[in-house]
């Protein structure tokens, strides 16, 4: 147990934390959505770096080759871009219909607005 | 550097330079993936999280306004969870294996047996293609049918939009 064999997982989770951070720390609608994306490609390195094995090589098997990293996390993270990248799109739709009901993407004004019309 | 670049990204108040950071951070993340030897991942992340998201986000950003409002009270409690989140996730990493670590259990499970029997058995030799669109087959169907929903959803958001302003007019 030293510092470099762990420092992966320190450097995910200060991107994580990031993440968190923005979504929860910030009002704005699209501001919150980037950190979302933040925190998910965090999410993608935490599960992509434990397969990597130092000397092997991308897991395309050929001559010459014999120590592959593992191919899995790599198959379940190729879906989880694709599914982030769908959310992302809904949550911006999503945005520019609150901005159109709205007038505003902050979300105390949002607030606020709804408070002043019961 | 990707920290450097989430920190400024955080600090930002005009939206269109968190877009365009968003952007290097993906291109950023794109390269660790390749040196992780995840060049499928890597390809694909250089392709959507720097290009597609970037351009979904530009066109959210037409329709909005570009400066983020300021607001009053300081973040102190969303720091504070931050950053015990980010403690007690760095106490667990010590029950983790270590990093490059070949008797690590990922390894030692079905991933030796998908490199060994996959390119006899599907005859292609990439094997994340190998499991993705053989083995998971099923998988990738279930994920067309999340993105298709997902533009389902942005299409009647977005047109009911359309017909109102037609209405207006």
């Amino acid at each position: 147990m030293n510092a470099a064999s762990h420092f992966s997982y320190w450097a995910t989770i200060c991107l994580m934390v990031m993440g968190l951070f923005i979504v929860m720390a910030r009002a704005n609608l699209i501001k919150k959505l980037v950190g979302l994306a933040i925190f998910q490609t965090s999410i993608y390195l935490l599960y992509i770096a434990p397969g990597k094995l130092i000397g092997g090589t991308a897991p395309i098997i050929a001559d010459g080759f014999s120590v592959y990293s593992n191919p899995l996390p790599h198959v379940l993270i190729l879906t989880a871009i694709v599914v982030g990248i769908a959310v992302l799109a809904l949550g911006l739709a999503l945005v520019v219909r609150i901005r159109e009901a709205y007038d505003s993407i902050e979300e105390d004004e949002i607030l606020a607005a709804e408070e002043r019309q019961p | 550097m990707m920290l450097v670049t989430v920190a400024v990204l955080t600090r930002s108040r005009n939206l269109f330079a968190v877009v365009v950071l968003s952007s290097v951070y993906s291109f950023l993340m794109a390269t660790v993936l390749v040196a992780l030897d995840a060049v499928d991942v890597a390809m694909t992340e250089a392709a959507v999280g720097a290009g597609v998201s970037t351009v979904l986000l530009l066109g959210a950003l037409h329709l909005c306004r570009t400066e983020e409002a300021k607001h009053a009270q300081a973040p102190w409690l969303p720091l504070a969870m931050a950053v015990v989140t980010g403690g007690v996730l760095v106490y667990g990493t010590y029950g983790l294996p270590a990093f490059s670590d070949p008797q690590a259990p990922i390894h030692q499970h079905v991933a030796a047996r998908y490199l060994n029997d996959g390119p006899k058995e599907t005859g292609v030799p990439n094997v994340v293609t190998a499991v993705l669109a053989s083995y998971r087959g099923y998988d990738t169907l279930g994920e067309t049918i999340v993105v298709f929903t997902a533009g389902i959803g942005v299409v009647a958001l977005l047109r009911r939009r359309r017909q109102r302003s037609e209405g207006d007019r």
